[in-house]
């Protein structure tokens, strides 16, 4: 019994030692500050500031080799923390959201093919520019919802893309991935949008979408301050876009929306159905 | 005799029976031709003729505007009537020259025929160039590239290539059977060309009559024909020097770099007429074939006839068409209507109706590994796929995706019939993007 | 007007070959086992075989509508789970025994990992183990076949492995049961689990898969292979106390497990070279198991651990992409003239 205890008293003592030489010995020096902001920052590490997680991150702010604004998920919040810990002025800069600029899912446009495949719409839009004849909008396959690390983007079961403004940080990764930059950053005070993204005459478009912009300019005869029409699209000018709802009624294709009242409509959203993600197989050998 | 092959491949059903009996017919003179600038891999060709120009046919039209680049030529005589984009057979709208036909198909005058016996070998690649020649199995890279080694690579053997292992084509099957006399002139000059002794063809045991045909007519000019077993991707560069020399083009490397160039045989058709006739490269054959046209057939068809006008050729369309593919089944593109023209690289048009189609749902990977034993470059393609649809493209990288030639074996044989090709072309896409960025 | 006209990418063509066609061929290949097991033991073999496969397909469904994933009975593969774990229960198995199975496979030999595809371990076999370390009474209650219309009550026996377990450690000698009968143990004249009596009938299932190149033979091969040559070593070295191979062969789960488990394609290697790695591993320590072990029969265990191993072989069985060789460079090599 003796035995034993002094036995195992030996070991943990060899190992407690062998223990505490190595913690000094191979200690890494982490800056304080590092630890600090890596506890301020989300820790969803979505890779929006650009370097490998939170924690790389706030290594590369404290080696003074990154702005301490560059966490849209954190927003204002975690920007004056950093700089309070860092001994800065915090300027916060306006916060960010990102708006899909469409609502044309596939009841309301036409496609020029019917496509199957990989359900991915970059994959997708290399045939042949994509499914839709609409060159500019969303294509509906959900890779912008695949790459939100928020899960702030839902498809309808039409076939769009539609981010819940609550939940979604502005950090970005669903306009790196869209290959059809029709998810813009707007400021997110800003309710009022024009949800089009094509630039195509008003004749072109009314042959293929229900509800594009076609350029008819009285947007801005309405609000002529709030709105900027850019060929053939009417863009909402975020500087001065007080009174920019005021045209909502008036845009023939219904085309501006303001999130505060209109869009999107909770009933919008119907449970996923099973996408069609197939191969299509042409040939006789294949029975099925 | 004994059959050469690789290791991996797939046996599609070959379905060449509609159209391998069927002679070559000349295709009639459409109205009007489009002919896209871009019809060959490299840069794009400048146009040099505007609206309201009168051009002959063999008339260069738009030239060449890189090393890796071939003139156009107008192929029949005519009045240019646009410069536009128009549909190409790629989906999108691309720059074309649209020439509206005035029926005299009138050869550009000075256009003459050369002996090549007295004439260089530089000389001979320039007249290939300017003849527009590029590779006519479907990539259509541009033949003096090919020609045009650098010094250090030196070439022991030239490889005619008349495999043709995508089911449906038969367009090299027939013009091996009907014009293999002129085939064997092609090489003659390609040889003179490349200053190489060692011939080999290489053609699919399928088409023991074109292997018959061919060695007869080889014979008096000492090359050799050689069969291979019935295998796709049997026709595919690598595979092919694979299987007839036993050598390895290295990754990410061409041909030449172990002593090969490699050549399709209506490509060398095609020498042939540039050099002997001064014809530049203004027609091919094409297959016009697949369950729902009304007679499979093979057509001499002028570069920039509209694909409708060739269907309307082979009796229209049984039934409603539902798919259309521009080449073979393996690796062709399927085309957003029949407007879009015949191009430099169109080995075949496949019409299929819904009901030759089926759809089916892709399912989970069950690790079953026929891709991994089917990928003729020896890569796991489903462990690629399943890192790319991650998004892990650096690991996807150390797995070669970049070796991938997208021919298409892994999704043909995959039983979830997941699209393996697809994700691998976007996991390539997707680690070029990375290192342009890096 | 939506143009009505499909797009794709390249290849536009399929081999037709299925998932759900190789699951159905393999359940083609279970019937004369499943057949010949009725005939030996009667109701309630087909008893337990029903119960099996009732049980996977009702979890699999729960289990999907629970995930909220789309059903995915059609697939066949909690079909095959059920057959494969009713072939490897004993025939006198509770009706509570074979549910119990059933959700054990299904749950956690495959839907937590995520379904088809995901599981790293057989599912069958899983449940297989966790039965026979939870109920080893019930789980090791062989009945002697009966065939049908011979009216008899069916008797308590032990299977020959087991007969040759407990004879070796009594005596140190093998009974006699290991040197003849080899005839009853082919047509499956002998004590065991529903599935393992039959030699011929798996025998035949697994040539018709192999027919149809539903599985490759290097699994099967290299598993038999190995287990005739290490089981023969030992023969060879002392043929009193070892048996013959041909007796490992006939007897116990490894033809079943030859042709139908070590082959499940989700949980074995991709590469040739992987499954024949793999094959040879499950042959040894099957043997091993058999000879030296705890337990009379080593098969479950034996290609469970090699399942674990599989991630390990497919990683280091990587093949040599082409163009990776060292090549021939004609500068060095003077090309041959063929």
């Amino acid at each position: 019994m003796l035995s034993a205890v002094l036995g195992l008293g030996q070991i943990g003592l060899v190992a407690a030692i062998a223990l505490g030489w190595a913690s000094k010995k191979f200690a890494v020096d982490i800056d304080a500050r590092e630890l600090d902001i890596n506890e301020v920052l989300p820790g969803v590490n979505c890779g929006a500031c650009g370097y490998p997680g939170c924690s790389g991150y706030a290594a590369a702010i404290v080696e003074g080799k990154a702005a301490i604004t560059l966490c849209p998920p954190g927003g204002g919040d975690v920007v004056e923390h950093i700089a309070e810990i860092m001994g800065l002025d915090a300027n916060v800069g306006e916060p960010l959201l990102a708006v899909v600029l469409c609502q044309g899912d596939n009841r309301k446009t036409t496609k020029k093919y019917r496509y199957l495949g990989l359900h991915d719409c970059n994959a997708a839009s290399k045939i042949a520019g994509g499914p839709k004849d609409c060159p500019a909008g969303c294509l509906g396959l959900g890779s912008c919802v695949a790459s939100c690390p928020f899960e702030a983007i839902e498809m309808t079961a039409d076939g769009l893309a539609i981010i819940n403004r609550e939940l979604c940080t502005g950090c970005g990764h669903c306009i790196d991935i869209c290959p059809r930059q029709v998810i813009r950053m707007t400021p997110a005070r800003e309710t009022v949008h024009v949800l089009c993204n094509s630039h195509d005459k008003g004749g072109v478009v009314r042959k293929y979408c229900e509800t594009g912009c076609i350029g008819c300019n009285i947007c801005k005869k309405t609000v002529p301050e709030a709105y900027k029409i850019d060929k053939f699209l009417a863009r909402v000018d975020y500087d001065h876009a007080e009174h920019a709802a005021l045209a909502i009624e008036k845009c023939p294709p219904q085309c501006i929306r303001d999130f505060k009242t209109a869009y999107p409509e909770s009933s919008h959203f119907r449970p996923e159905q099973k996408q069609p993600s197939a191969t299509l197989c042409a040939g006789k050998d294949l029975h099925g | 005799m004994n059959q050469k092959t690789f290791v991996g491949g797939v046996h599609p059903a070959d379905s060449k029976h509609d159209s391998d009996t069927k002679p070559i017919e000349a295709c009639p003179l459409p109205e009007q031709l489009i002919i896209p600038l871009s019809q060959h891999i490299g840069a794009p060709a400048e146009a040099l003729v505007k609206a309201g120009d009168l051009v002959f046919k063999g008339q260069t039209i738009a030239k060449a505007s890189a090393f890796v680049s071939v003139p156009i030529h107008a192929s029949t005589s005519g009045q240019v009537i646009a410069v536009e984009p128009r549909l190409h057979p790629c989906g999108k709208m691309l720059p074309a020259i649209v020439i509206e036909a005035d029926g005299e198909d009138h050869w550009d005058p000075s256009l003459e025929g050369i002996d090549p016996a007295q004439w260089t070998g530089d000389e001979l690649r320039q007249r290939i160039s300017d003849a527009g020649i590029v590779g006519m199995g479907g990539a259509t890279f541009p033949t003096h590239v090919k020609l045009s080694p650098p010094e250090d690579k030196l070439i022991d053997t030239l490889m005619i290539n008349g495999v043709e292992c995508e089911p449906y084509l038969t367009a090299d099957h027939r013009l091996m059977l009907e014009q293999s006399d002129k085939i064997m002139d092609g090489i003659d000059i390609l040889r003179r060309v490349l200053g190489v002794k060692h011939t080999i063809v290489g053609i699919e045991s399928n088409k023991p009559d074109a292997i018959a045909c061919m060695a007869k007519a080889g014979a008096n000019h000492g090359i050799q024909v050689q069969a291979l077993e019935v295998k796709y991707p049997q026709g595919a560069e690598k595979q092919l020097i694979d299987a007839l020399l036993g050598r390895e083009v290295p990754s990410a490397g061409l041909p030449m770099d172990i002593g090969v160039v490699v050549q399709n045989v209506a490509t060398a058709a095609a020498v042939s007429d540039a050099i002997r006739l001064g014809r530049p490269l203004v027609e091919r054959v094409v297959t016009i074939s697949g369950p729902a046209v009304a007679e499979a057939k093979n057509l001499r068809v002028r570069i920039g006839t509209p694909l409708s006008f060739l269907v309307q050729q082979c009796g229209g369309n049984k039934y409603e068409v539902s798919k259309i593919i521009m080449g073979g089944p393996m690796m062709g593109q399927s085309q957003l209507s029949l407007d879009a023209p015949a191009v430099r690289g169109t080995s075949g048009l496949l019409l299929f109706g819904e009901k030759d189609l089926a759809k089916i749902e892709a399912g989970p990977c069950i690790r079953c590994g026929r891709c991994v034993g089917a990928c003729p470059l020896h890569l796991l393609p489903a462990t690629i796929a399943s890192y790319a649809t991650l998004g892990m493209f650096d690991e996807a990288e150390a797995h070669s995706a970049l070796d991938c030639m997208e021919c298409g074996c892994c999704t043909y044989i995959c039983p979830a019939t997941r699209p393996l090709v697809q994700t691998l072309r976007h996991a390539k896409g997707g680690i070029l993007a990375k290192r342009r960025r890096s | 007007m939506d143009n009505q006209l499909y797009m794709s990418s390249s290849p536009h063509v399929h081999s037709g070959e299925t998932t759900q066609d190789i699951m159905r061929a393999v359940i083609y290949a279970l019937l004369p086992a499943c057949v010949l097991s009725i005939y030996y033991f009667g109701l309630e073999a087909l008893l337990v075989l029903l119960l099996c496969t009732a049980g996977c397909l009702t979890t699999e469904a729960v289990c999907c509508v629970l995930s909220k994933r789309a059903m995915t009975l059609s697939d066949g593969s909690a079909a095959i789970t059920g057959i494969l774990l009713a072939l490897n229960l004993p025939a006198s198995s509770p009706w509570w025994l074979a549910l119990f199975g059933s959700i054990i496979a299904v749950t956690i030999g495959k839907q937590v990992f995520g379904g088809l595809g995901h599981n790293p371990f057989n599912p069958a076999l899983v449940a297989r183990v966790v039965l026979l370390i939870s109920f080893p009474v019930q789980m090791t209650s062989w009945t002697s076949p009966t065939p049908l219309g011979h009216g008899l009550d069916a008797l308590t026996a032990a299977t020959p492995l087991g007969e040759m377990k407990t004879s070796v450690m009594l005596t140190g000698q093998l009974p006699a049961s290991a040197h003849s009968g080899f005839s009853d143990y082919l047509i499956g004249n002998m004590a065991g689990s529903i599935g393992e009596v039959s030699a011929l009938a798996v025998l035949l299932g697994g040539l018709y898969l192999l027919k149809k190149k539903v599985i490759t033979w290097e699994i099967p091969a290299s598993y038999l292979g190995s287990v005739i040559l290490f089981g023969g070593m030992f023969w060879l070295i002392d043929s009193q106390r070892y048996p013959d191979p041909l007796f490992h062969l006939l007897t116990g789960g490894l033809l079943l497990g030859a042709f139908f488990m070590a082959t499940d394609m989700v949980t074995t290697p991709i590469t040739r070279s992987g499954m024949l790695i793999f094959g040879v591993g499950c042959g040894v320590i099957t043997v091993l198991i058999r000879l030296f072990g705890g337990y009379p029969e080593g098969v479950s265990f034996a290609i469970l651990l090699m399942n674990g191993a599989t991630p390990l072989i497919d990683r280091y069985t990587r093949p040599k992409v082409f163009g990776r060789n060292p090549y021939h460079n004609i500068n060095q090599t003077p090309a041959q003239e063929n």
